[in-house]
């Protein structure tokens, strides 16, 4: 079923620039996609489409069959959380639980599922200690978590996360595959706006690859990584194990997705020391 | 050991000596009992995970504590021979560059070229001596061709070069970079990169980099060092260090080719040495 759907869709900001360009775009329920492409390409624009934060100038985006046009940001955001790039964009409140109950309290959830949805957002993402303090002392990997904890709290239909993976380091990036491996298999759609292209290999969602304000791929993202020329006029790099496995003499049929895959293949190429 | 290795023929540049500071509103001191020896033209990887006092130890470094952020401080930094409690910024900062994650909190002149000039004109630099100045740094950083455009016409990879360039017109001996690549696409990030490179090679800049996204700066760095819960747990040359057993527990976004190297060494295969490209892994793996 298709959830979000972009029908030829152009944005152009009121000084005057476009930042879309005839993007058409059908995501269907339960997809993990990640729109990668350099800074400018219109990614963090083409997310700002789907809850209604933008609309677009010509053309149409659809909600579960409802246009963008026709209904509510407020509405939208029921449905989609978005969880933007520059956390200090997002926060507002004065204290980190206030931060993550605003949204729920809003949706008129009752008070005993708030505080349980609370808890769980502050224990998962490691903000339990900050529970009481301003989201000013947080660190910028920190408040970034915060944005997170906010959205997955009031669980919406679509989460949207604008480059994750800023300033995290690595335990918190597992944490976040974790998550969006929940999500996923939760039934959710993702919609992940990201340069970190290490991060996304080993969860090879659908890729789509924006340059100029268009959409220039869109497709598996083995097969998308591959197209060296493709990537290099979009000014997106190949992730490492790609890169390793591309320079191989003997080689599997298919590359590595992950670390663990690459070691027994490569492990099976000769016996171990210790047994000749 | 690689060519990178630091070796004893290096003079000290910037040394950190039992140095601790905690914060007035906090209860566990940030940075603990830290020593660090940082070489004349190193560069120096500081990584941790978030909240592991990487950014507390910058500030030491470049002066901003305790200049201007109090709190408990003991031990000693000295930086090309400036005792930096001691000395005042202004005469810091013609030894030290520092660069925010985000360049639009530097960058605020009129045009890239008044804001490469900007730090010279606090220095009160000769008129003559600016131009140069600023025209060089210019010219290392590809930023020439913009120098009458305004900086919010520019694309963030203009902006951190630009950034950059206002750092390099200074001529510091030190430049210190807080996640210099982290809002960068992939194929800027890594210009960027080469770009910290060149300018450690060609004017024999000393830099020390926090940074997550490890696999970019591997390639050029002589050093990592690790930091946890305020104290120094790793330090060593990269390859070594992310061969460390423990260093993934520290949080270190390990590149995915160190992990290759380091689960295959664990499985018996010992290939030559811990790769800092993908290319020199497959060669190693071939040569096999």
């Amino acid at each position: 079923m298709t959830l979000i759907e972009f029908r030829d869709v152009s944005y152009v900001h009121p000084g005057g620039a476009a930042a879309l360009s005839g993007v058409s775009l059908a995501v269907e329920s339960g997809e993990t996609v990640a729109v990668v492409g350099e800074n400018g390409a219109g990614k963090t624009t083409l997310v700002r489409h789907t809850n209604g934060l933008l609309r677009p100038t010509s053309g149409s985006v659809t909600v579960g069959g409802v246009d963008t046009r026709k209904t509510t940001a407020a509405a939208l955001s029921r449905r989609v959380g978005v969880a933007f790039q520059n956390p200090d964009h997002q926060i507002f409140s004065e204290s980190v639980e206030s931060e993550v109950t605003f949204a729920m309290k809003n949706f008129g959830f009752d008070d005993a599922l708030v505080s349980r949805r609370l808890d769980w957002a502050l224990n998962f993402f490691g903000l339990e200690e900050y529970r009481r303090s301003s989201p000013l002392v947080l660190s910028g990997g920190e408040k970034k978590r915060l944005t997170l904890a906010c959205i997955l709290a009031w669980d919406p239909e679509v989460v949207v996360l604008d480059e994750p993976t800023v300033g995290q380091d690595a335990l918190q990036k597992e944490k976040l595959a974790q998550i969006l491996g929940m999500l996923r298999s939760a039934g959710k759609t993702v919609i992940l706006v990201s340069h970190d292209v290490e991060f996304l290999w080993p969860i090879q969602p659908r890729l789509v690859v924006m340059s100029g304000g268009r959409v220039v791929a869109d497709g598996e993202m083995a097969t998308i990584m591959s197209d060296r020329g493709l990537l290099e006029g979009a000014r997106v790099t190949q992730p490492q194990l790609l890169r390793t496995y591309a320079g191989l003499s003997r080689r599997p049929a298919r590359p590595f997705l992950d670390v663990l895959g690459a070691r027994d293949w490569v492990s099976g190429l000769r016996p171990r020391e210790g047994e000749g | 050991m690689s060519a990178r290795t630091s070796g004893p023929g290096r003079k000290t540049l910037a040394s950190v000596e039992r140095l601790s500071f905690r914060y007035p509103d906090s209860a566990r001191a940030a940075v603990r009992d830290v020593t660090l020896e940082v070489g004349e033209g190193e560069v120096v990887l500081l990584a941790g995970p978030s909240g592991c006092g990487k950014s507390t130890l910058l500030r030491c470094i470049n002066g901003l504590i305790p200049h201007m952020y109090h709190g408990e401080y003991q031990g000693r930094v000295v930086v090309g021979g400036l005792e930096v409690a001691k000395t005042p910024m202004s005469t810091l900062s013609e030894n030290v560059g520092f660069l925010f994650q985000n360049p639009e909190n530097q960058i605020f002149m009129f045009s890239v070229e008044r804001d490469v000039a900007f730090g010279l004109q606090n220095l009160s630099v000769p008129r003559e001596e600016m131009r140069t100045r600023v025209d060089e740094a210019m010219r290392l950083l590809g930023v020439s061709n913009l120098a009458t455009r305004a900086p919010h016409e520019l694309s963030d990879g203009q902006k951190q070069r630009t950034a950059l360039a206002g750092v390099v017109a200074m001529r510091p001996r030190l430049v210190i970079l807080d996640e210099p690549t982290s809002l960068l696409d992939p194929k800027t990030a890594l210009e960027v990169a080469e770009l910290i490179g060149r300018l450690n090679r060609e004017l024999g800049i000393t830099f020390i980099i926090v940074e997550h996204r490890l696999e970019l700066l591997v390639p050029l760095a002589h050093r990592l060092v690790v930091m946890e819960g305020g104290s120094k747990v790793l330090d060593g040359a990269p390859e070594e260090v992310l061969s460390d057993p423990r260093v993934e527990s520290y949080g270190v976004n390990v590149p995915p080719i160190s992990r290759l190297y380091t689960s295959l060494a664990r499985d018996g295969i010992r290939l030559p040495r811990n790769p800092s490209t993908p290319e020199e892994l497959a060669q190693e793996i071939n040569d096999l």
